[in-house]
């Protein structure tokens, strides 16, 4: 065991890769729940990102062409989880399993060809000066571009919920939509629209494990990120940025579990791999008692009877 | 304009009709599916629905069917209990898991001592060890109000990682050349759930699954017990009003389906499997969320169910090596299955109708 091999400043800046799938797919996740649905198919979404981002990327040479393609994968893949829900009127969490189910399997289908193929690189961002510093330079200023991007995103959404008319709307069709729709709002676009928001969130977050974090494609490769993602939208309390700094939180458990394994700690392999899990587990427990901030309507079927 | 209006009573016939329905359009969207892989879709759809059952091999493949089937409805038994009165077991992999590793460490632990107690003390184990990992969300649940369906789901990721580490560490064999995975239940007798009729795939475990089933169907129709579960799903408020205690419903529906996927997984462990490895789950757990569904959450509906899924496990192996059929097309067909169920089941609860655009 030599646990002087672990480089903090190392450890910090691949906390932040580790993390940013997870932020990404729970932000979308998180504007679908303000909507007043809960889409449980992110995990489905996010496996159908990964490999459509991944055979994209390699079809083209351009990763970033890639995750283009992975967010319409996620967001096409939602319209069928919408098109349930609120034309079907299915029930919500079945819907949202089917999606895993089926996304599962479409990306295991897709993926066949591009077991063990290498992706394009995505080359990281050097800012000339910054970049170069010591210790904020390698945290702060040398990743790739989508890892800023999940930042800003981030930002946009606290922002877009907090200032903006659009923001109003969407919580107040999350929170009461009877109401809403008496006040004339178009529930369902509304609702929609934010579940193909969060499906292509959430494809961008699969493509981002398999051509950055990994970067290769392997079946299954998402391995319950997407369930994370989920709990962390209740862990932040439906809250931007309490988001990111769980997603750091478990980045954090990730990366730490997989340096402990590289080091040869005496706890044996699997129980450090666990770990990540059974932590969301305790957080989960610990936080489920605030759910004052949860959408009233969140699950609820929107019917327009009248 | 179509418009859908709310029937006063579901439709009893659309609702057995549905899955018949969406069987058909799975087959067809299905067909267009293997159609775009490359493949006659006839002769895919023959030989996975078809060939199985009255094929030329079909005395082979027909006894495979109880063996594929029986841990579908068991657990599938057990999630609808739940499902109805909107407890959501998730993790139903993850207990089926944890289900064989306590059955086949149970009877591991006297190797190689003969005797008949063996067996059933290993299906007793089997079923607390399903029992106890469910347990686990449903305590969480009564007491801290934390989400099963998370809960549930993160638990399998858990139960996966400590499958690994007893095949490679405390359930390993110690003939085994190093390799990992446990002794083989099957050649030691007092441990192996063998066919009880050679040649039909009858084993232990399809005798507990149709046990499971006449358990389910008196227990939802004649007991006070499964009425609280109805009334808690079809309307949660009125059955608060009536009495029914939740926490003592999200213990019984939580812990008698993580029971009944202990016992599948290790029936199949002792089984079909006959050793704990690292990878002796197939995800029957997940794939029993579709059977449930499939089977309108009603027993004999399961039955059904879990019987056409085991043939599109079994006509999928079928085609995977006489037509090259990647195996992750069953996948998607079992996920387009679902799918469609959930679409159709709008015709149970609404009627479309046709009439003028309204104002909105």
């Amino acid at each position: 065991m030599d646990l002087s091999a672990i480089n903090p400043v190392l450890l910090i800046a691949s906390l932040m890769v580790a993390a940013t799938p997870i932020l990404i797919a729970a932000i979308g996740e998180l504007v679908v729940e303000k909507s007043g649905v809960l889409n449980l198919g992110v995990e489905g979404m996010m496996i159908t990102g990964a490999i459509a981002g991944f055979a994209t990327a390699v079809e083209t040479g351009s990763p970033l062409i890639g995750f283009l393609a992975a967010a319409v994968a996620g967001a096409a893949l939602s319209v069928l989880f919408g098109f349930l829900t609120l034309v079907a009127q299915a029930n919500q969490v079945a819907s949202g399993l089917a999606l895993t189910l089926f996304g599962l399997g479409l990306s295991a289908l897709m993926g066949q060809s591009y077991v063990g193929v290498k992706p394009p690189q995505m080359s990281d961002i050097h800012i000339p000066v910054l970049s170069d510093l010591p210790v904020i330079g390698p945290i702060l200023f040398g990743h790739d571009i989508i890892l800023y991007f999940g930042i800003a995103l981030t930002a946009a959404v606290w922002a877009l919920l907090k200032f903006s008319r659009a923001g109003l709307v969407l919580r107040a069709v999350g929170e009461n939509h009877d109401a809403a729709h008496a006040l004339g709002y178009k529930v369902i676009r509304i609702r929609l629209m934010a579940i193909m928001f969060g499906g292509a969130c959430a494809g961008i977050g699969g493509a981002y494990i398999s051509l950055i974090r990994v970067p290769q494609w392997t079946e299954g490769m998402t391995a319950g990120v997407g369930w994370i993602a989920l709990a962390l939208v209740v862990f932040a309390s439906w809250k931007p940025w309490r988001a990111l700094l769980g997603a750091y939180l478990f980045g954090g458990v990730t990366v730490v579990q997989l340096n402990l394994q590289a080091a040869g700690v005496a706890i044996p392999v699997e129980y450090l791999a666990m770990s990540p899990y059974v932590i969301t587990i305790i957080v989960l427990v610990i936080l489920s008692a605030d759910k004052s901030s949860a959408p009233a309507a969140l699950g609820r079927n929107f019917h327009a009877s009248r | 304009m179509i418009r859908l209006e709310k029937r006063p009573q579901p439709s009893r016939v659309w609702s057995m009709a549905t899955p018949l329905v969406a069987v058909l359009a799975t087959m067809i969207a299905g067909g267009l599916l293997f159609a775009a892989l490359g493949k006659n879709p006839v002769e895919a759809i023959r030989t996975i629905f078809w060939d199985p059952l009255f094929g030329e091999f079909a005395f082979y493949y027909r006894p495979q069917l109880l063996v594929k089937g029986a841990p579908l409805v068991l657990i599938a038994i057990g999630l609808s209990l739940g499902f109805r009165a909107g407890i959501w077991n998730i993790g139903a992999e993850g207990q089926y898991i944890m289900g064989a590793i306590c059955g086949a460490g149970a009877g591991l632990a006297l190797y190689p001592t003969d005797s008949a107690l063996i067996f059933p003390l290993m299906v007793v184990a089997g079923a607390l060890g399903g029992w106890a990992w469910a347990m686990i969300p449903a305590v969480l649940k009564t007491r801290f109000g934390t989400n099963e369906i998370l809960v549930s789901l993160m638990l399998v990721y858990v139960a996966e990682q400590f499958l690994a580490s007893v095949s490679l560490g405390l359930l390993k064999n110690p003939e085994g050349f190093g390799f990992p995975g446990s002794r083989n239940l099957q050649s030691w007798d007092s441990a192996h759930n063998a066919e009880l009729i050679t040649g039909t795939g009858m084993h232990w475990g399809v005798v507990a699954a149709l046990i499971a089933v006449i358990f389910a169907y008196v227990l939802l129709n004649r007991h006070m017990l499964g009425y609280h579960i109805r009334l808690t799903g079809e309307a949660p408020r009125a059955a608060r009003f009536a009495g029914v205690n939740p926490t003592r419903l999200v213990l019984f529906c939580l812990g008698t389906s993580g029971a009944l996927a202990g016992l599948a997984g290790l029936f199949e462990v002792s089984g079909p499997s006959g050793q704990i490895s690292i990878d002796f789950n197939v995800g029957y757990g997940f794939t029993a969320i579709i059977v449930a569904f499939l089977g309108r959450l009603h027993p004999v509906g399961i039955l059904l169910a879990g019987g056409l899924m085991a043939l599109t496990y079994i006509g999928g192996d079928i085609a995977q090596s006489n037509m090259g059929l990647p195996s992750a097309a069953i996948q998607v067909f079992q996920g387009m299955l679902l799918f469609f169920l959930l679409a159709l089941d709008l015709l149970t609860n609404f009627r479309i109708a046709l009439s003028k655009p309204e104002v909105v």
